[in-house]
């Protein structure tokens, strides 16, 4: 249990840190220091197992179906980290507590803070891939809040914005690696995974897991060629450069290239790939930090400079290599730390950070300096700090490795570059700021000393910078063998942690790097003269240009593809249907199957020619509106003949009924609109049409000639045999309507309702008013409702009533059922509609159409719902049989109620939209009622 | 009889698209209406074509297959609902707009009445 605590801990306290705000800074300081020393003395009894060599892992099931576990896993690497974490968060809780001034919002730093602390620890812990990446990812949204804290600054807001971009478009790449790595392995478990290197690495896909999983340690440590988020994340308030972007988040690549070292490492593709970004981002870093005249700036590049050295170490594949890369994690950390500590005191006694302006500080500030000018010093590698150490395994590493030829002296002289850089911009951080003159022109004049409390964080990381350095086996040793020994799967080498190991190669090496570092310095004034000849490049306006650039492609592919225009979407729609039905059908082929042919004969060929004709009539006269449509009914009567024909009786009967009822929708609706249609579309774009729909309608031909000619098994002998008996009913296909599938049923019927619905609602306060007549400019006839047709729909409505009922009720055993018999229905109640209009036909209909569909949906649910009560599961039917006097033994099935709901249902929603656009037009409805009919 | 049937889903399908992808609401109401045709019959022809052999028991030798027809049925009534619907979204495209063009156009690009007379007599 102890290791969620220690990474749920935090977040708890960034909820609880606000509530402390009343009782002031002080108070929130201290709630917010609670929850990592809760975390330390957590950890504290776990460190006899790790110093064995062992792991700890508390694992927790969430989405075992996605290899996701809340799965937490601590050994020395994590361990290693998760007291940085935690020790320099609380140094850094102290240092804030003095750096914001009173007016700021104390409440909110302290709650990101601990959000992003818990972030951290949870990337460090996670025992499961997914879930690290989930942390992964919140870090780099508390990062991105903590660098725009001061959300006044544009500046600031930039260069969070940035860094998100940069940061999560490489978590992007991360989430792709991991989900290949899981695909090769076949669990996301960090145990599984390690144990699987030979199988990782020997897999097709290593190369591409591998680049993606670089891809996010390389953007998320910010190394060459995305460096450029970090000094522009130096916007965010000092002890957030501190802790995230030099001790902590930008270690998090660094973390996981350590934590994947057994599974990834060890391949031609890991050390080009990894030791050359180190290389260049090292020497890149280096080169740079020596010409930023911003204290801040300075200390970024110099710390992309040792993010290269820590990957370089990591990419040269050897062990010692990795003991002295996670060594220089904690020695980077700590005097990179305490650096920025002091340059964020110097900025707060000063008010400036331009080195130069802030000259001969020596005077005004000696503790600080003295402070400031150790920790230089381990960052340009003196010896008896602890930078020198680990600086002088490097170098010794850079000698052993072997590349071909002279390639072998690229490392050692890269190294050695990198370290007269690092000399020299250390020794103008001393030189500059505490010494070289007199202040010029300082916003706070005279600078003073910090208060006292403010510098106990610095002088703790001196302290350990100096005690690392001196006594490195007593200090680190443990700490560094069982992290070292994580990083390598156990296999630790021989290593010494010597303050000198004599006189060597490394030794000589790290003289030059001294001596040429301060004759870099004392000549600098010509290495800035040439370094001013080049134009510097402005990351953040060359990103921001890259980022507008993108958006408005984006913008113009969208204006592109979503211009408005539904003729173009559905061109659009057409083609991709055409598309995805091809490509899959084309390497099969069309062909006629073993079945082949059966005979025709010519009462269907002639019905099958007249659909054809009047279909493509259909076309030809589209613009006649009126004519098109008798021409539509056409295809849809031959249509329903076709159901007949082939055995479908039900079919038939409700596309038939259907059939009526749409043409009278359609009339209805042309009542109201153009009844001509103009000529738009241009030669070339019919004609490109035409092609369309002929591709679409040959396409559709080889499709169904292949499809029908192939041998055929279906799954229906279930619902023949079952209908009988299961179902009660000798018509099968309305028992799988309302008995076998009733709950698909069920769902058509809501959505028909709801479709009715939609109409009502939408033409609800909508007034259209027709035309004067049609569109060959006859006015419409004067006689509304032909007296005729008024007196042979009214006598029809009972027979009408009596043939639905009939219809109903036999719809179990023979074709019918409540779909016909409720189209029938409103069919015999439309055409009262049409005879006798809107007033007479709907003061004589006591109900709402809403009540009916309503009506329909409960009697169809109560049905299915019955079933419940008796046991069984939802729509479960039951049948028995009584004896009516007259008619004699008769079926009843619980599957009737069903199939009264779908009746109710079809003929309050069929009637409901029709009587919707009936009532569109308030002219007709007060003509009729003037007429009185 | 396989061959017929195909032609048929062809014809329905093409003059669908067709009037699918025509400027004006109404076409494109019927250019779905004559596809919907095409789909419903394909749908049904999954079970294969049978003559007299109702899938009702007792009625014949052998059967054909009901399951399609289920879902046909319910296809031809939810394709109802459909059309109902698009008509009415035509005929509220017509009030707020004030014609019929598929893109809401505001310009009245619908002819005349003159110009449609030219029409008719030029014809």
């Amino acid at each position: 249990m102890s290791l969620p605590l220690v990474v749920l801990l935090p977040f708890l306290g960034a909820i609880a840190a606000p509530l402390f705000a009343q009782g002031g800074r002080t108070a929130i300081a201290i709630a917010s220091s609670v929850p990592a020393l809760i975390a330390l003395a957590a950890l504290f009894p776990h460190w006899s197992v790790l110093s064995a060599g062992g792991t700890v892992l508390h694992s927790y099931e969430w989405l075992p179906v996605l290899g996701l576990s809340f799965s937490f896993r601590l050994d020395g690497l994590a361990l290693l980290f998760a007291l940085l974490i935690l020790i320099i968060g609380l140094l850094i809780i102290l240092y804030a507590h003095y750096y914001l001034k009173a007016k700021e919002n104390v409440a909110k730093f302290y709650s990101l803070l601990l959000c992003f602390k818990g972030s951290m620890l949870g990337i460090v812990l996670s025992g499961n891939l997914l879930l690290m990446l989930i942390f992964w990812e919140l870090t780099s949204l508390t990062s991105f809040l903590l660098i725009s804290f001061w959300t006044h600054k544009q500046d600031a807001r930039r260069g969070a914005r940035m860094a998100l971009a940069v940061t999560g478009g490489g978590g992007l790449a991360l989430l792709a690696g991991i989900l290949l790595i899981g695909n090769i392995v076949g669990s996301f478990e960090l145990d599984d995974v390690l144990a699987a290197g030979d199988q990782i690495k020997a897999h097709a896909l290593y190369p591409v897991a591998l680049t993606l999983i670089l891809l996010g340690a390389f953007t998320k440590s910010a190394q060459f060629p995305f460096h450029f988020w970090l000094p522009h994340a130096m916007q965010a308030p000092t002890p957030i450069s501190a802790y995230l972007h030099s001790a902590t988040m930008v270690k998090a690549g660094i973390f996981l290239m350590a934590r994947l070292y057994p599974a990834l490492a060890g391949t031609e593709q890991w050390f080009y790939m990894v030791s050359f970004t180190g290389m260049a981002t090292l020497l890149l870093g280096a080169y740079i930090a020596m010409f930023k005249h911003d204290l801040k700036g300075l200390l970024a590049y110099s710390t992309v400079s040792h993010l290269g050295l820590i990957t370089l170490l990591l990419g040269m594949g050897t062990q010692l290599a990795a003991v002295a890369a996670i060594f220089h994690v904690i020695n980077h950390a700590t005097f990179k730390a305490s650096l920025f500590m002091a340059a964020g005191i110097i900025d707060h006694e000063t008010g400036t950070r331009d080195m130069r302006r802030i000259n001969g500080l020596w005077r005004y500030m000696p503790h600080t300096a003295t402070l400031a000018m150790v920790a230089a010093s381990s960052m340009a590698g003196v010896p008896l700090l602890n930078g020198f150490l680990s600086k002088e395994m490097f170098f010794a590493e850079s000698l052993q490795l072997n590349l071909p030829g002279l390639w072998a002296w690229l490392p050692p002289v890269v190294a050695t570059l990198a370290g007269i850089f690092a000399v020299a911009y250390s020794a103008r951080f001393i030189h500059d700021v505490f010494f070289n003159g007199k202040p010029v022109d300082l916003p706070k004049y005279p600078p003073h000393e910090p208060p006292r409390y403010m510098k106990i964080p610095v002088e703790i990381l001196v302290f350990a910078c100096i005690m690392v350095g001196v006594f490195p086996t007593v200090s680190v040793g443990p700490l560094l063998y069982s992290a070292a020994s994580a990083t390598l799967g156990g296999n630790v080498p021989d290593y010494q942690l010597a303050v000198i190991h004599g006189f060597n190669l490394p030794l000589l090496m790290s003289f030059m790097a001294f001596f040429g570092g301060l004759l870099m310095y004392s000549q600098r004034r010509r290495f800035f003269a040439f370094h001013a000849r080049f134009r510097e490049v402005d990351e953040k306006a060359v990103f921001e240009a890259v980022v507008s650039k993108v958006v408005s492609l984006a913008n113009r592919f969208t204006g592109w593809v979503e211009n408005g225009s539904l003729q173009r979407y559905a061109i659009l729609l057409v083609l991709s249907v055409i598309a995805v039905t091809a490509l899959p059908l084309a390497g099969n082929g069309f062909y006629i199957g073993e079945n082949g042919l059966s005979p025709v004969d010519w009462p269907t060929a002639f019905a099958a020619g007249v659909l054809i004709i009047a279909a493509l009539a259909t076309v030809v006269w589209h613009r006649e509106r009126f004519f098109a449509l008798v021409l539509l009914s056409v295809v849809g009567l031959i249509v329903a003949l076709a159901f007949a024909r082939f055995s479908a009786p039900d079919l038939a009967m409700t596309q038939l009924s259907v059939e009526v009822v749409t043409i009278v929708l359609l009339m209805l609706a042309l009542y109201y609109m153009p009844s001509w249609t103009p000529m738009e579309s241009s030669g070339p774009q019919r004609f490109r049409d035409i092609l369309i729909a002929l591709v679409a309608g040959s396409g559709m031909t080889l499709i169904t000639l292949t499809m029908l000619t192939q041998p055929f098994s279906t799954i229906s002998e279930f619902f023949l045999e079952n209908s009988k008996p299961g179902g009660g009913g000798t018509n099968v296909v309305n028992v799988i309507l309302v008995d076998f599938r009733g709950f698909d049923t069920l769902g058509e019927i809501t959505v028909l309702a709801i479709a009715a619905l939609g109409i009502y609602s939408m033409l609800k306060n909508t007034a259209l008013t027709p035309p004067p007549g049609d569109g060959l400019g006859h006015a419409w006839t004067r006689d509304h409702y032909p007296l005729m047709l008024r007196q042979i729909a009214r006598p029809m409505l009972p027979l009408a009533l009596m043939v639905s009922a009939y219809i109903f009720l036999r719809g179990h055993n023979l074709p019918g059922g409540g779909f016909i018999a409720g189209l029938i229905t409103s069919v015999a109640l439309i055409l009262q509609y049409i005879a006798s209009g809107m007033i007479w036909t709907q003061d004589r209909i006591p109900f709402r159409y809403h009540n009916v569909i309503g009506l329909g949906l409960l009697f169809a649910t109560i049905a299915g719902a019955g079933s419940l009560a008796f046991g069984y599961p939802f729509l479960t039917s039951a049948f028995g049989y009584i004896t009516w006097p007259v008619v004699g033994k008769f079926e009843v099935a619980s599957a009737m109620v069903f199939d009264l709901g779908v009746y109710l249902a079809v003929i309050g929603a069929t009637l409901l939209a029709l009587v919707s656009i009936g009532r569109l037009s308030p002219h007709s409805a007060i003509k009729s009622q003037k007429e009185g009919v | 009889m396989e061959l017929l049937f195909a032609l048929v889903i062809g014809a329905l399908t093409a003059s669908g698209v067709y009037l699918l992808l025509r400027a004006r609401t109404f076409p494109v109401v019927m250019g779905l209406t004559l596809l919907s045709y095409g789909v419903n019959l394909f749908l049904f022809a999954t079970g294969r074509l049978a003559t007299g052999q109702q899938p009702v028991i007792g009625t014949s030798a052998s059967y054909s297959d009901p399951l399609p027809q289920a879902l046909v049925l319910t296809a031809i009534v939810i394709g109802f609902a459909m059309t109902a619907f698009l008509v009415v979204l035509a005929l509220r495209n017509l009030a707020d707009n004030e014609n019929d063009h598929v893109d809401g156009q505001h310009e009245n690009t619908s002819p005349t009445s003159e110009e449609q007379e030219q029409e008719v007599t030029s014809k």
